[in-house]
């Protein structure tokens, strides 16, 4: 396995309990480099970095292995250069893996014919891209109807299908319009309208808000929150920033130099960073919001006073003011109803404001303690 | 400029060896010149030794138009073939534009052709639907004046088969790059073909088409189909490709098929970049229709010729502005449909239906109201004579008065340039002995672009040599190459005052615009109105018409300069001058010697044109090649002038984008 998987111990699996499979991949490589095949072949399958760099390939995806489960948004997070573009393309065979495997509702992808492919694509994914690609000479209507027509849908019934989901993303209105008379923001509202028109078993966001406003970008993050709600999609979402991923994801997998380093809930990423890379990144996070209760309570204690129950799964931004205000500690239970734990306001001020702050921590406990209020 | 860069002092491990190969290639080059003295053959290429190539040609096109057969039908009946299918829609907007139809009632009953007025309004109309009350009123002007001078019948003529190349070549010439954008394999192969064309004088392929298709109207569309058309192949592959990628990976991922990927997402993706084609197509078709003319076209072109045969320069110059008007009124005219956006789709469904196909009721109202009231009014079906302004015997007034009052100053400056400076670099170039400049230009391409670029350059030089026309090159080099100067001295500084003017650049822009818009045919009269016939004429028509590049590349080069670097220079203390001297030239350097590129290729190509005003040069040889129908000489001459443009265009195309990369420029 080319990542490390992270298993707390004494976390559950967060909100996305492994449901079905929807899209697997395994020993994926993607090498960019005349022969690539063939210098796989010669290298056993899996090269090292430097017998790459030797040869003039450039390794873009380097053996991956992901599962991305039924309804769930599965980000894919990397610098640029990481190879989270390249690995989203090779999920959707917009470009040619080297070698792996790779598997969609079950079926091999990579055996699947060009003409199976088109079906695929028409009926079963969507993809939204950074810099929108409308189609210029359409209007909003045209371009959210496109993938229908291509699919040979006739024009009174594309046309109320892109109606509704161009209502769905709040454009009603603006059918008429075209791409350059709208905003980057109602621009992507379009592709993403687009993409859904066909009802996708699986959706692909590549990095769909980098190009936007980051005011914009909050809006369109909480725009997309909704939309889940409502749709429960199975996502694989792309972004380079970290705190995107936390806010959206079930589940993120973090890549460097085309190899994944972790998979894991935004908690585990927090709580256990496989690698110092992984640990980089988390450390300015504001841990409160990723924290749940059960990762940071103490084990129940017999005889004490309680000020009340909290839920295991909670995030400690949720009920860091009560626990500190009450000044008591409080059990936690789990779903069941069952106390597994307690969590006194000591716990919650280590989350807030760890002890040993250095500088560089002391900003994003102040966040923390500033969204709890 | 590269020798200069190799021998200035430098550090560098490689600067040393390059130092020496240069100096034993120039001390070569002077030691073959020393030697022409005893060893004649050195600058003189000996009769003897000469490739028969034209005469090899020659034989090959005499086989295929007199016994070249497909079994089923013969190469000449195909030819024929062709002809006649083209000459139905030429024939079609004759009768509709110019000419009228015959009914075949025997009893000389005609259906007149469209009204003046009616085409006037038509286009005026079509004007302000495109780009409003301004462009209205100069395509009104521009067809006012076709009518007022007494031009209109053959202006419509020339427009006839405008109308009728410029859909084909676009047709032809977009399924081509469409071809060649799906197919690398023959994107390959068709590139040296348009570079070739674009740079082989079109005299040169009027040659062959005459002896295939005839002198006619016909060959004349065929000529400017085949002059105008490698353009749109060009950009059709350039648009293609320059399709955000994005957008290509959406048409993927929707599923499309290749042809709904190509016509649904493609296409009109790259639409306006497709318009450029268009406008490019239409304006190289412009500049056909006085060559053209040569073999058959009728109409203004014709016009042009005869006058200017005849030097009967006013009557030429009237129908020079003719073809010009009629260029600046169509370029306009495609450029702002190519701009239009279309009415957004919400506004559009409350339009009623007169709204809605306004321009085509429009134009159809006006065409039929005009042509049904033309007979009642019969001055609205030809123009009356008497209303007609003629300038001729004014302009012809004017030479004499010219050559009267002027004659002895302009002969004076005339005389005093042949003699110190246009004949001494003549016979300079003329005596530099051949194996002696091929070695030079080898060794520059080395330095250059590498081994490939050096034998390319060289192997082009030691062509021009064993065809037997080296002579005549050096004399085309002669000429070209002080009119390059020339314009680079005159364009240089006017691109460097527009780049640090925003009004000036305006107005460089509009003069710039225009002039490109000029057949170049036009620039040879008022030439020849002060100057007459010979080389001095034919290197201020050069430089003229090579003017435009230079500007637009010089101003554009230093535009691009990024701002912080300027501010940053500011910052540091320069002056004006020194921000111009030390910072925006030297970085504008690579785009400036695109500029000059641009320059040699133009001057190169109106080189051929000034044949008709008596040079001496590979332009007149294949002119000659024309009048006597002589293919083998023709297509020879013709390649040389190539192989000119391309051993300048390679070896400063290279330069440039070796320049650009080390400055970090793209």
């Amino acid at each position: 396995m080319a990542f490390q998987s992270a298993e707390p111990g004494s976390a559950e699996p967060g909100t996305a309990a492994p449901a079905g499979v929807k899209l697997t991949c395994r020993g994926l490589w993607k090498v960019f480099g005349d022969g690539a095949r063939r210098f796989l072949e010669r290298h056993g399958g899996r090269p090292t970095g430097a017998q790459l760099a030797a040869a003039g390939m450039i390794g873009a995806v380097r053996d991956a292995d992901l599962e991305v489960h039924d309804g769930e948004v599965f980000v894919i997070m990397g610098l640029s250069g990481s190879g989270k573009s390249t690995i989203v393309r090779c999920l959707s065979r917009l470009v040619e893996p080297t070698a792996g495997e790779l598997l969609f509702e079950g079926q091999d992808l990579l055996a699947a014919s060009e003409r199976q492919l088109t079906e695929i694509r028409r009926h079963k994914m969507g993809m939204v891209f950074q810099h929108f690609a409308l189609l210029p000479h359409l209007s909003v209507l045209g371009n959210v109807a496109f993938p229908l027509e291509v699919q040979g849908v006739d024009r009174a019934a594309r046309e109320a299908r892109a109606l509704e989901v161009i209502e769905l993303v709040g454009l009603k209105g603006r059918e008429g319009y075209f791409p350059r008379e709208l905003s980057g923001g109602q621009q992507q509202r379009v592709g993403i309208a687009r993409s859904l028109a066909v009802e996708p078993d699986v959706w692909f966001l590549d990095e769909p808000f980098s190009a936007l406003d980051p005011l914009i970008r909050r809006e369109m993050q909480d725009e997309f929150l909704r939309l889940q709600r409502v749709l429960h999609k199975t996502i694989v979402f792309i972004t380079h920033d970290f705190d995107e991923a936390i806010r959206l994801a079930d589940r993120i997998a973090i890549m460097k130099d085309g190899e994944i380093v972790q998979i894991g809930t935004p908690e585990d990423l927090v709580v256990s960073p496989a690698t110092d890379y992984v640990a980089e990144f988390t450390r300015d996070v504001s841990r409160a919001k990723v924290l749940s209760v059960r990762s940071v309570m103490d084990p129940p204690a017999e005889g004490e006073a309680l000020a009340g129950e909290l839920p295991a799964e909670a995030r400690v931004v949720e009920v860091a003011r009560r626990v500190v205000q009450a000044g008591r500690p409080f059990g936690v239970v789990d779903r069941a109803g069952r106390v597994v734990g307690r969590l006194g306001p000591e716990a919650v001020l280590e989350v807030l404001a760890p002890e040993e702050t250095k500088p560089g921590q002391a900003a994003p406990a102040g966040n923390a303690a500033e969204a709890a209020q | 400029m590269t020798l200069a860069g190799a021998m200035a002092p430098g550090p560098g491990p490689l600067r040393r060896p390059w130092l020496l190969l240069w100096a034993a290639a120039l001390a070569i080059l002077v030691a073959l010149w020393l030697a022409a003295a005893w060893q004649p053959w050195l600058t003189v290429y000996p009769e003897a030794w000469i490739l028969p190539l034209r005469h090899w040609i020659s034989d090959a096109m005499r086989w295929l138009v007199k016994d070249a057969s497909f079994g089923l039908f013969t190469f000449k009946e195909l030819t024929r073939a062709l002809a006649w299918l083209l000459d139905l829609p030429l024939q079609a907007c004759l009768i509709l534009l110019s000419r009228g139809f015959e009914l075949p009632l025997g009893a000389g009953v005609t259906v007149p052709p469209l009204s003046w007025l009616g085409v006037l309004g038509a286009m005026t109309f079509a004007a302000w639907r495109a780009g409003g009350s301004r462009l209205a009123l100069l395509v009104g002007l521009c067809f006012g004046y076709l009518v007022v001078f007494g031009q209109w019948d053959s202006a419509m003529v020339t427009l006839s088969s405008i109308l009728v190349a410029v859909p084909i070549g676009v047709v032809c010439g977009g399924l081509l790059g469409i071809q060649g954008h799906r197919s690398p394999a023959f994107e390959r192969a068709i590139t040296p073909v348009l570079d070739l064309m674009q740079t082989v004088p079109v005299f040169a392929y009027l040659v062959p088409v005459l002896f295939l298709f005839g002198f006619g109207p016909v060959s004349a569309m065929i000529a400017t189909i085949i002059y105008a058309m490698p353009p749109m192949v060009r950009i059709t592959m350039l648009a293609l490709r320059g399709v955000d990628r994005q957008v290509v990976e959406f048409g993927r991922m929707t599923g499309c098929s290749p042809r709904q990927m190509l016509w649904k997402v493609l296409l009109p993706s790259a639409r306006h970049s497709l318009m450029v084609g268009v406008n490019q197509v239409i304006m190289l078709s412009l500049n056909m229709v006085i060559i053209a003319s040569m073999i058959g076209a009728g109409g203004l072109g014709h016009d042009v010729l005869t006058s200017l045969r005849r030097l009967a320069i006013g009557d030429g110059l009237e129908a020079g502005i003719a073809i010009t008007v009629l260029a600046i009124s169509l370029d306009r005219l495609s450029q702002a449909a190519a701009n239009r956006a279309p009415t957004p789709v919400h506004l559009r469904q409350q339009q009623s239906f007169v709204e809605r196909h306004a321009l085509l009721l429009g134009l159809a109202g006006i065409l039929v109201g005009s042509y049904l009231l033309a007979f009642v009014v019969p001055g609205l079906r030809s123009y009356p004579a008497a209303l007609t302004i003629d300038t001729g015997p004014l302009f012809d007034d004017l030479v004499e008065w010219i050559n009267v009052h002027l004659f002895t100053y302009l002969d004076a400056v005339k005389s005093a340039l042949l003699i110190h400076v246009l004949i001494p670099f003549k016979r300079f170039l003329v005596e530099a002995p051949w194996p002696g400049v091929a070695l030079v230009l080898g060794v520059a391409g080395l330095r250059i672009g590498g081994p490939r670029l050096a034998l390319l350059v060289a192997g082009l030089a030691v062509f021009i040599a064993v065809t037997g026309n080296w002579e005549k090159a050096m004399i085309s080099v002669y000429l070209c190459g002080i009119s390059v100067v020339l314009a680079m001295a005159i364009g240089l500084p006017i691109g460097i005052l527009a780049a640090r003017s925003e009004r000036f650049h305006r107005v460089a822009q509009n003069v710039v615009d225009t002039l490109q818009t000029l057949p170049s045919f036009v620039y040879l009269i008022p030439v020849v109105m002060l100057f007459q016939v010979g080389d001095f004429s034919a290197m201020i028509a050069i430089t003229a018409y090579a003017l435009a590049p230079a500007v637009r590349y010089t101003d554009h080069g230093i535009r691009r300069v990024p701002g912080e670097i300027v501010e940053a220079s500011r910052m540091a203390g320069c002056k004006p001058g020194q921000i111009l001297r030390k910072v925006q030239i030297p970085l504008a350097m690579p785009e400036i010697m695109l500029g000059v590129n641009q320059t040699i290729m133009m001057a190169l190509s109106m080189l051929v044109i000034t044949a008709l005003v008596g040079t001496r040069d590979l332009g007149q040889e294949v002119y000659i090649a024309l009048t006597r129908a002589d293919i083998g000489h023709g297509l020879v001459a013709g390649l040389c002038v190539a192989f000119l443009a391309i051993i300048a265009d390679r070896l400063i195309g290279a330069w440039a984008a070796r320049r650009k990369q080390e400055l970090g420029l793209d």
